[in-house]
């Protein structure tokens, strides 16, 4: 029943050389995005956009790429060959972070200042829903099978559950402070939200909103109060997690299975979220304070490379 | 004494079926400024206010989700009596209370039989003396004190060797109690003043700046830095590039250590900027993010208790479980000895954040931010149990 994006990724990612492909970083503070080319690990293109840009997500055939120009107060759509601004979707106010839902068509945006998650459908160009969540929206999950888009609210310190059959909140659940980010994994069946402030990350059952475990982090040499869960991203085989950790300045390696933190590996400063190389076989994480993005080699979980990309590199996204 | 407390508890907890009522008072003695030598910066009315209501908008929010209905009421007075029997009234209602007022207003309110087995937050008494022999079981202080500000300065530029310095103090009360909490935090991390000068002149100084500060400051030894003490921002304002020797300004104006400014962007806090800025149309001063910590940490207090009860709050407040995200990079807890929110301090200009002490290097056994103010060792406050 699933549509199992997993399985699309699969049939994308056998399609193509093992290395190609390309990673697409915001530059929160340059209004620009760097394309790295995942073959020669360089800066391949330089994109201006509109101003702010933080969350970055691709159309499911790739043939569109959506931009959060926060301070815009829109999301752009860009015709990721040519660099074109085709044109803007109506956000809301300040869209920090959005999600889009496995049908392709609709745009889970959550609106930072407002306090809001804003349904837009990019066909229509027109807005949906908008759905009142807690203070300060920032993470933005979907299910695989798209029944429930949750939004992380970092004042609020909760996950809000929404059912995207009637756009309305059926749980809310309490996190630690600052939630960041939420991944849907396990097919689904699990939701895992970082807690900036709290240090944690909380894990839910999906089929009754119970927490099932907090993973805790702690690194030698670096104050607990400094190590702050921001963006994550799933091994494809969802056994192994990847943490970034900002001020802390290293992503943990989390089992997925016994939510034992297994390794930290040191990447560059105020390190926020993360993406994959198509096959996999790379992680790519975007460093804000140092403005470069560090590749970690995902079969011995080490940092091979720093590339230089703008200043203060956000979101990332990922172009096969 | 106890009765009476057992009997005002029990109305407290007093909510409607199925929901937490939260009911929050905020006292406020309004304090004629001094004049000064410039009209420019007035005092907002609402200063403290706005930031009480602003963190009131997030707790009901929250609060909205989770069937917990906060309330904030306001009393103003300009006398302090006024102001005390507001409080005997507000405490007949609720036992969270936010007191705006000078310390020895809120410490008459604190000894108020009716407050005991309250919960105040202190939001405008910068006093050390609050925080260690005058402390009051009752009273938490969301306010950095005097001490934990001048240590931030110091911290940073001991940081920054900038040994050798010189101060120029006023002569109001907030300047001297200022210019003692630069001398103490001066000593704690070895740097030197050497030499002092009181600013007592009573000439208008935005004719007579550029003429009197140079040969003011003439005398002065060779120094890297000076500070100045003016809390009320009389004079001090004139100083910077009127010295005699050319020297960055540090103290009351140029580089300030505060408890909050409306140039901190970083840790999310330009997010709590636009919501203040949105409501209260103004930017955010100190005692306005006090008084938001304040209502936050009762907030924050009763979203994980499920509580309205004061000593519930109070001892969840205290406890290891309790971290507030106050927008400055760190979470921020209490010192269980004497109730101060530990908090990072920005060391800002007017235009951007020079730097959030702690800086790195000054390091605590317990954390890195007990390096700012005095430590529990230091501290005489024994109404914590210490």
């Amino acid at each position: 029943m699933r549509p199992a994006p997993a399985a699309l990724c699969l049939a994308l990612c056998l399609a193509l050389p093992a290395t190609a492909g390309e990673i697409w970083v915001t530059n929160e503070r340059d209004d620009t995005i760097s394309v790295i080319d995942v073959e020669t690990l360089e800066v391949v293109r330089t994109i201006e956009t509109g101003d702010r840009p933080r969350g970055i997500t691709f159309a499911k055939d790739f043939s569109r790429v959506y931009i959060c120009a926060s301070d815009s107060d829109t999301v752009q759509v860009m015709d990721p060959d040519t660099g074109e601004i085709l044109h803007d979707l109506p956000s809301g106010e300040d869209p920090e972070q959005f999600v889009l839902h496995p049908d392709n068509r609709h745009l889970y945006i959550a609106n930072e200042d407002d306090a809001v998650t804003t349904v837009v459908d990019v066909e229509t160009r027109k807005v949906v829903a908008q759905i009142n969540v807690g203070i300060e929206p920032e993470g933005m999950a979907v299910s695989p099978d798209g029944k429930i888009v949750i939004t992380t609210s970092e004042t609020t310190n909760m996950a809000h559950w929404i059912d995207t059959a009637t756009h309305t909140l059926f749980a809310n659940t309490l996190v630690d402070s600052r939630p960041r980010h939420a991944e849907f994994t396990k097919g689904g069946s699990e939701l895992w939200v970082s807690s900036e402030i709290g240090g944690t990350m909380t894990v839910f059952r999906v089929a009754d909103q119970s927490e099932v475990a907090k993973i805790g982090f702690e690194i030698p040499g670096v104050h607990p109060d400094k190590v702050q869960p921001v963006g994550f991203r799933f091994t494809e085989d969802e056994k192994t997690a990847f943490v970034a950790l900002g001020p802390a300045n290293h992503v943990a390696v989390v089992n997925a299975e016994t939510y034992a933190v297994e390794k930290y590996i040191l990447v560059g400063r105020r390190v926020w979220h993360m993406e994959f190389s198509p096959d996999r076989s790379l992680l790519f994480t975007t460093n804000g304070v140092s403005g470069d993005v560090t590749v970690i080699d995902v079969a011995s979980q080490e940092a091979i490379r720093t590339i230089k990309v703008g200043r203060f590199p956000w979101g990332a996204a990922m172009r096969p | 004494m106890l009765r009476l407390g057992a009997i005002v508890t029990a109305l407290w907890a007093t909510a409607a079926a199925g929901e937490v009522g939260v009911a929050m008072h905020y006292l406020r003695q309004e304090v004629e400024p001094p004049p000064t030598l410039s009209s420019l910066d007035p005092i907002p009315a609402d200063e403290g206010i706005a930031g009480a209501e602003l963190g009131l908008a997030d707790n009901a929010t929250t609060g909205a989700f989770l069937g917990h209905a906060y309330t904030l009421a306001v009393s103003s007075e300009t006398e302090a009596g006024a102001l005390v029997a507001a409080a005997r009234a507000a405490l007949a209602e609720t036992g969270l209370v936010i007191v705006d007022a000078p310390a020895a207003t809120l410490l008459a309110i604190a000894d108020l039989p009716e407050a005991q087995g309250a919960l105040i937050f202190n939001v405008a008494a910068p006093e050390e003396s609050l925080r260690s022999e005058d402390c009051r079981a009752n009273v938490l202080h969301t306010l950095p004190s005097l001490s934990m500000r001048t240590d931030a300065l110091m911290q940073f530029l001991a940081y920054r060797r900038w040994t050798e310095l010189a101060l120029i103090a006023g002569t109001l009360p907030e300047d001297l109690a200022y210019a003692e909490a630069l001398r103490r935090s001066a000593a704690k991390f070895q740097l030197r003043i050497r030499a002092e000068k009181t600013w007592a002149f009573d000439a208008d100084m935005r004719r007579n700046a550029s003429q009197e500060v140079p040969v003011f400051t003439q005398d002065l030894p060779e120094h890297h830095v000076l500070l100045v003490a003016d809390e009320w921002g009389d004079f001090a304002r004139f100083i910077p590039y009127n010295t005699w020797e050319p020297r960055p300004v540090a103290g009351s104006e140029g580089m300030s250590p505060v408890a909050w400014s409306p140039v901190l962007e970083q840790w999310g806090a330009a997010q709590l900027q636009n919501r203040f800025a949105v409501q209260a149309g103004r930017g955010m001063r100190p005692k306005d993010y006090a008084a938001w910590a304040a209502v936050r940490s009762i907030g924050e207090a009763v979203t994980r208790t499920g509580q309205a009860d004061p000593a519930a709050l109070r001892a969840f407040i205290l406890s290891e479980d309790f971290e507030l995200a106050g927008f400055k990079g760190r979470p921020m807890t209490y010192r269980a000895w004497n109730g101060q929110l530990r908090q990072p301090i920005p060391i800002v200009h007017p235009r951007a954040l020079v730097a959030m002490a702690p800086l790195e290097g000054f390091l605590h056994e317990r954390s890195e931010m007990d390096t700012l103010g005095p430590d529990e060792p230091e501290s005489a406050c024994t109404a914590f149990g210490g």
